[in-house]
């Protein structure tokens, strides 16, 4: 690990200040701690922030808000959000382990990088940890990888399962910097890799997130989440489906659809939540509505399969939920 | 080369482990463990070499109901800590990038990854480890139910698997054999004594309630 000042501050304005350069703000760690191992990132200097008044789970009539440093078991096992939001809390379940969702922030999950090998390995080219070195995973190990918003720079996924879910219901992320607080949509967050690879969202120099708001969605109460990965428990998913649905009658009324494990952002499926208005709850009608789910996919040498298993993923996660 | 400097802490004798086994013998080690380790943390700040880095950070922190100050390198991690500051070796390094589960401790009553765990923050903090659990010689209900289940084979996993087992029957996560599977998932066992430690568990459940 490369040395680097250890500053803990305890308030936010302090910690934007002692922030800057080539800063990092350590929340969790388990995203942070282990690229610093790994001399894929190698901050100067460590802001520590626990100490900051980011905590509270307030579940209303305004909808949910979630401080930046409640710890994702602690969201998952809220009782507001279990019956409100099981969206939320079943992808916050299907991450990691126990141990990590202990330490891991809700703001840090949302900032968390790619699980892409050759990211984390810094004996190879890899544009979003070196800008301009070349993509290895391209022609390399690319089964994993996104097929979905991907560029000739990069096919690395974003890793989170909760922002995908958070998508879905139209979370925004509250943001505090140098200039003030502003907030965002969690879906205009992220950035396409494009030609930049390197730079995975919105955020400003010295910015933090300190809360996420999800607007109140009655209908949020039938939702779920499931993740298709290679192991049963602990894992990344290959593909994953967050779906929310508004039915009455055995008919859709409106439908909430994003995805995850293919995609180089959370992928929300506006042309998928429209076919599924008016049909009727059966798994003919969901493969109907989402037969068109993958389109504009490109698959690469080893993961050619993805757009399959996505279709299959969304019907069943659909099945599950119009059951509900 | 200074950047580059050993993130790790030195052995506080400047002993290797290899060494300091050999000439001491594993009982040896196993009962410093218990009483001298602690002490010689105090001492820390005016033996921390040269080549720690330059920007030390005081921690206090509280290991088993003791307390502990020392002055750490930022990049320290808690197992480290635990393991060549403290000489607390029943906390394990598996693979040291919180894949493994093997470095299990509690933070403040809850089961963290020590691996990816900055000694500098958790100041303050209360933190357990496997040579914590037992009461003297009496062991913890989990400890004995391991035993008793032949919950290990080569036993490398094994004190993180305990930790991690305690936390979950506290978590109210060991109620039924899907549960403690998915909330045990977190810790591999490289020998799969899965299902015995899945028996242990269910058996020490009853008599932690």
């Amino acid at each position: 690990m490369h040395a680097y000042d250890f500053a803990a501050p305890r308030s936010i304005r302090s910690a934007i200040d002692r922030a800057g350069g080539e800063s990092a703000y350590l929340a969790g760690g388990t995203t942070l701690v282990d690229l610093m191992k790994l001399e894929v990132m190698t901050p100067s200097r460590v802001v520590d922030i626990n100490r900051l008044p980011l905590k509270g789970i307030r579940v209303d009539g305004n909808g949910l808000r979630l401080g930046a440093l409640e710890r994702m078991s602690d969201v998952a096992r809220h009782p507001g959000v279990r019956s409100r939001y099981p969206v939320v809390a079943q992808a916050l379940e299907l991450s990691a382990s126990q141990q990590l969702r202990n330490m891991a922030s809700m703001g840090g999950n949302l900032l968390q990088r790619t699980r892409c090998g050759y990211f984390r390995d810094t004996s190879t080219p890899c544009n979003k940890r070196l800008p301009g070195s070349g993509c290895a995973a391209l022609t390399g190990e690319n089964r994993t990888h996104a097929i979905l918003g991907t560029s000739d720079s990069c096919v690395a996924t974003h890793p989170s399962d909760v922002a995908v879910a958070l998508v879905a219901l139209d979370a925004q992320v509250e943001l505090y910097g140098p200039h003030g607080r502003r907030s965002l949509p969690l879906g205009d967050f992220y950035r396409l890799p494009g030609n930049t690879p390197h730079l995975e969202n919105h955020l400003l120099p010295r910015e933090l997130i300190t809360g996420i708001t999800v607007p109140s969605l009655s209908w949020a109460r039938h939702s779920g989440y499931l993740k298709v990965r290679d192991r049963q428990s602990y894992e990344f998913a290959l593909t994953s489906a967050a779906v929310a649905l508004d039915v009455s009658g055995g008919v859709v009324r409106e439908a909430r659809v994003a995805v995850g494990g293919v995609g180089t952002r959370p992928w929300r499926l506006p042309a998928v939540e429209q076919a599924l208005v008016g049909r009727r709850t059966t798994e003919a009608a969901y493969e109907q509505a989402v037969a068109h789910a993958a389109d504009g996919a490109r698959p690469l040498a080893h993961n050619a399969f993805k757009p399959e298993l996505l279709r299959r993923t969304l019907v069943r996660a659909l099945t599950t939920v119009g059951e509900l | 080369m200074a950047s580059r400097s050993p993130s790790t802490p030195p052995h506080r004798d400047g002993l290797s482990r290899r060494g300091f086994i050999g000439r001491t013998g594993a009982v040896v080690a196993g009962t410093a463990a218990a009483s001298a380790p602690l002490d010689t943390a105090r001492a820390a700040p005016q033996s921390a070499p040269a080549q720690q880095g330059e920007n030390l950070v005081a921690v206090a922190l509280t290991v088993n109901g003791r307390s502990v100050r020392l002055m750490a390198d930022p990049r320290w991690t808690l197992l480290d800590t635990l393991r060549e500051r403290l000489s607390l070796t029943g906390t394990k390094k598996g693979c040291d990038r919180g894949q493994c589960g093997a470095c299990t401790v509690h933070v403040e009553g809850r089961r963290v990854l020590s691996c990816l765990t900055l000694t500098a923050s958790v100041d303050g903090e209360h933190v357990t480890t496997v040579e914590g659990l037992s009461d003297g010689e009496h062991l913890h209900p989990m400890q004995r139910a391991f035993i008793a289940h032949d919950g290990f084979q080569c036993g490398y996993c094994t004190s993180g698997q305990i930790m991690s087992a305690v936390a979950l029957v506290g978590e109210g996560h060991a109620d039924t054999d899907d549960d403690i599977k998915e909330y045990m998932s977190g810790n591999i066992c490289r020998c799969g004594a899965y299902p015995f430690i899945r028996d242990a568990i269910k058996d020490a459940r009853e008599e932690m309630r």
